[in-house]
């Protein structure tokens, strides 16, 4: 009976969203204030409606009822609690709920808390959200619906796939769509500018919030997502370049071009034009990824889901939103007028080039993910586009920006003064480049790129503290000022500090793994050891146990350095009882910020096992450094709470409670 | 297993120098023919049960190594050659993963076919050539500048190259109007609400 409520909760949640996607627009249009509010009121009741049937289906997965065919399919009565509840969005029907719960919360956050938006801008957004709202829901009822019975039911369900029962599944889907959906927002925004016709400064400032929400979110998914790859397919690889991966690093790649510029939009009126073609081409990457990973396109690690009708009802999807949006914005873009003036060396300036790497990063990627499939359709070759690919054109383009990055904050706006900057930034570069060498010494022989890699590194944490600084003016007034003038700094100023440092340790921590790291391969018996990275690893046997819907052997490692007892660390095969499939359970431990990685193999023939060890140097870094972007993101959106209510105001004492507006939690 | 292994006959090293057509020819051979049967089969959306089970257990991540013990040779210079190239090399069974990470039989095939031919004083450019004159370029994870992939190389320059130009283009169109000025006291205004 659950089961029958969320589906027809659903087929309502489309009615909603077919009404809601006409009514607030002519509203809009005929200024009429009654037609206007459906658009506030329908959000929310759509979201209700969405929010219904996905309790419906995840009931059906907690109580394992296998009567739903869904439910059968990808999950099973042993499964942990936790396991059932993300099971829910472990397969295409149920991620496909997700994404839709997730683009109707973001339509409501926008309903709840847009109210300082003008009328018809707000009516315009929410119908255009509708729009993509009424796709994916009618998608998920014609050809994905997860709310198919199946008579008579089935026993037992066909178990959750063993390498999904994972945290990081649990947390990293939700994560991503965050960021994914959340770009909808920008793009609504974007398309209802152009229905409007108009767009100033004030549109950047509303939109800014909601794509640096989505951006930290969708920061936060992707280093999710790697670092599950990294512990759960037990190769130690932190990044492969798949279609899959590739597909959410697209939209962030311009999603990070999107912020900037609205920032140089917001500020100094300019770029208007291509902030809203690139809010328009990030969410059509958002959904160009969600084609290539649900139509089953592209075969990867990740996809699961392959049926062709599904793929071409997406297609369709894509080329609608993407073919309609662009030819509006052919349309109206010559209506937008062209903002202020800068010179060629300036903030503004730097920000365009920040723009024209990020974009050129972006397009690579693309072509190198499609590249191979138009091949193979057009001319039948088969070719394969792979990691030595990407890391060359996007280590090659991605390279100077590193180095640019730190000049950035530090120039003026409209013109500025490149020596200034210089001269604020040579003591930092000076200093980076040497503690690199150093480094190049001490390692003996590191090879010359490591060098580069490590100085740009350094160059980017050092330089955002040297932002922060000069700021603050540390040094050239006295301390206490310069302590108050710190504090009184605004958040976003921490917030970009904190992003730039983090690209600099992201960067840190992937040169220092790529050159520095080691690897041991042996067969062992109990007894045995490998050193590695300074540590002695001492097999100490292996010994079997049980989960609750799994059966492992365990092996069990003691990890020493100069005789001295460190820790013991167990790295585990298992073999999962419904399903009969397996999966390695990598054993890792963490030296800040190094880990030793442990991967257990084949029985050898001499009656020990392969045992694969890795020293991965500094590999905590790539995260962290992630994490300190995410955290620089929310950082600058705890300062937009005293902006985003008042667009207009000017020069008011910042301190005051103004109505706050918190985009997407 | 072993019947699926393919095994050089008698090719000397560098023999093979075979480009274009030709090679595609001769990579149409064991079983590189059964892997482009099932994936034009899969293509087409046409798969039988049977082949999607099959190429389940292909996919499934199965919890062995990717280079085993006993396929480490015993001159590490060699070895670290073998390994630079096994990362070039794609999985032909796997999605996108080198032979070097994967753990299907197939790539072990190939790993040890590599090691061979290293082991038999292959350099590493005769090497990749015979592995290629083998399976096609489909096995080379880094695409060669050919007639097939020049836009694929070039499209990231011309990006470059063309976004820079759309740039000077817009700023040379609005260089006439003053912008060699500092900020005006308006613009001083609405920015210092933000800074």
């Amino acid at each position: 009976m659950i089961i029958e409520i969320g589906h027809s909760t659903l087929v309502l949640a489309l009615a909603t969203a077919i009404i809601l996607s006409v009514v607030p627009v002519i509203g809009a249009r005929r200024l009429d204030r009654a037609l206007m509010d459906v658009g506030s009121i329908g959000s929310v009741l759509l979201f209700a409606l969405v929010t219904v049937s996905f309790a419906a289906l995840t009931h059906a997965y907690v109580v394992s009822d296998f009567s739903v065919e869904n439910v059968w399919e990808n999950s099973h009565s042993l499964v942990p609690l936790v396991y059932k509840f993300s099971g829910v969005w472990s397969n295409h029907e149920g991620s496909m709920m997700l994404w839709l719960l997730i683009l109707s919360l973001f339509s409501t956050l926008v309903a709840v808390f847009g109210r300082n938006l003008p009328d018809t801008l707000k009516a315009n957004v929410l119908g255009v959200q509708a729009w993509i709202a009424v796709a994916f829901l009618g998608y998920i009822l014609l050809t994905s619906n997860p709310f198919i019975r199946l008579d008579p039911a089935p026993l037992e369900g066909r178990d959750l796939n063993p390498v999904l029962q994972d945290v990081g599944l649990a947390i990293h889907p939700p994560l991503l769509y965050l960021g994914y959906v959340g770009f909808s927002v920008s793009f609504s925004f974007a398309v209802a500018a152009l229905l409007e016709g108009g767009i100033d400064a004030a549109w950047a400032r509303w939109v800014r919030p909601w794509t640096l929400a989505a951006w930290t979110f969708l920061t936060l998914g992707i280093a999710m997502g790697s670092y599950w790859a990294y512990y759960e397919l037990g190769w130690g690889g932190w990044w492969f370049w798949d279609p899959v991966e590739n597909a959410s690093f697209m939209p962030w790649l311009a999603g990070t071009a999107l912020l900037h510029s609205a920032l140089v939009m917001e500020k100094r009126g300019a770029l208007k034009i291509w902030t809203v073609l690139l809010a328009i081409l990030t969410f059509s990457l958002s959904l160009l990824g969600t084609f290539l990973v649900r139509s089953g396109v592209l075969t990867s690690v990740h996809a699961f889901a392959s049926d062709p009708s599904r793929g071409v009802f997406i297609l369709c999807i894509l080329l609608i939103f993407i073919g309609g949006a662009l030819s509006l914005f052919a349309v109206r873009a010559p209506l937008l007028s062209a903002g202020g003036l800068f010179a060629p060396i300036s903030r503004e300036g730097a920000l365009v080039l920040n723009n024209l790497v990020l974009t050129v990063a972006c397009g690579t990627v693309l072509i190198g993910t499609l590249y191979p499939l138009v091949l193979e359709t057009l001319t039948g070759d088969k070719i394969t586009v792979g990691p030595p690919f990407f890391n060359l054109t996007f280590g090659l383009l991605m390279a100077p920006i590193l180095v640019i990055v730190p000049f950035g904050p530090l120039l003026a706006w409209k013109r500025g003064d490149p020596l200034a900057a210089l001269q604020r930034l040579y003591v930092v570069g000076g200093i980076s480049f040497l503690v690199a060498v150093i480094f190049f010494y001490v390692q003996n022989g590191g090879p010359v790129l490591a060098v580069f890699g490590f100085a740009a590194g350094l160059f980017l944490v050092l330089g955002a503290a040297a932002d922060l600084w000069y700021r603050a003016g540390i040094g050239e007034m006295n301390a206490v000022v310069a302590w108050r003038r710190l504090l009184g700094l605004q958040r976003s100023a921490f917030g970009t500090a904190l992003a730039h440092a983090g690209l600099g340790v992201t960067v840190l921590g992937i040169v220092a793994v790529t050159m520095f790291q080691a690897e041991s391969i042996a067969g062992m018996k109990p007894g045995g050891t490998a050193d590695i990275g300074g540590y002695t690893v001492r097999f100490d046997g292996m010994r079997p146990g049980i989960g609750s819907n799994y059966t492992e052997d365990r092996g069990s490692f003691s990890v020493s350095r100069g005789g001295v007892a460190v820790a013991i660390v167990s790295s585990a095969k298992r073999v999962f009882t419904a399903s009969g499939r397996a999966t390695t359970e990598a054993g890792i431990l963490t030296f800040f910020p190094n880990q030793l990685y442990i991967s257990l193999g084949d029985p050898t023939k001499d009656g020990g096992i392969a045992v694969r060890i890795w020293w991965k140097p500094c590999i905590v870094f790539i995260w962290s450094g992630a994490l300190m972007m995410a955290a620089g993101g929310f950082v600058s959106l705890s300062d937009r709470r005293l902006r985003v209510g008042a667009p207009r105001r000017k020069a008011q004492p910042a301190k005051s409670p103004a109505p706050t507006m918190e985009p997407a939690e | 297993m072993s019947g699926l292994r393919l095994r050089s006959s008698s090719s000397a090293p560098g023999e093979v120098y075979l480009k274009g057509r030709m090679m595609r020819e001769r990579a149409l051979d064991g079983l590189s023919r059964v892997i482009q049967a099932v994936s034009s089969l899969r293509s087409s959306g046409r798969v039988s049960l049977q082949l999607l089970i099959l190429l389940g257990l292909f996919l499934s991540p199965l919890p062995a190594l990717a280079v085993n013990p006993d396929e480490v040779l015993p001159d590490p210079a060699l070895e670290a050659r073998a390994r630079a190239l096994s990362a070039e090399l794609r999985c032909m069974v796997c999605q996108n993963q080198s032979i070097d990470d994967s753990n299907a039989d197939l790539a072990k095939d190939l790993r040890l076919l590599v090691r061979e031919r290293i082991t038999n004083g292959g350099s590493d450019e005769q090497v990749m050539n015979y592995i290629v004159s083998r399976y096609g370029e489909f096995v080379l994870l880094n695409p060669p500048f050919s007639e097939k992939t020049w836009l694929l190389w070039g499209t990231p320059g011309a990006l470059f190259v063309l976004g820079g130009l759309v740039i000077v283009f817009y700023a040379r169109r609005h260089s006439r109007k003053p912008t060699d000025r500092a900020l005006t006291a308006e613009e001083e205004a609405l920015l210092a609400d933000y800074e």
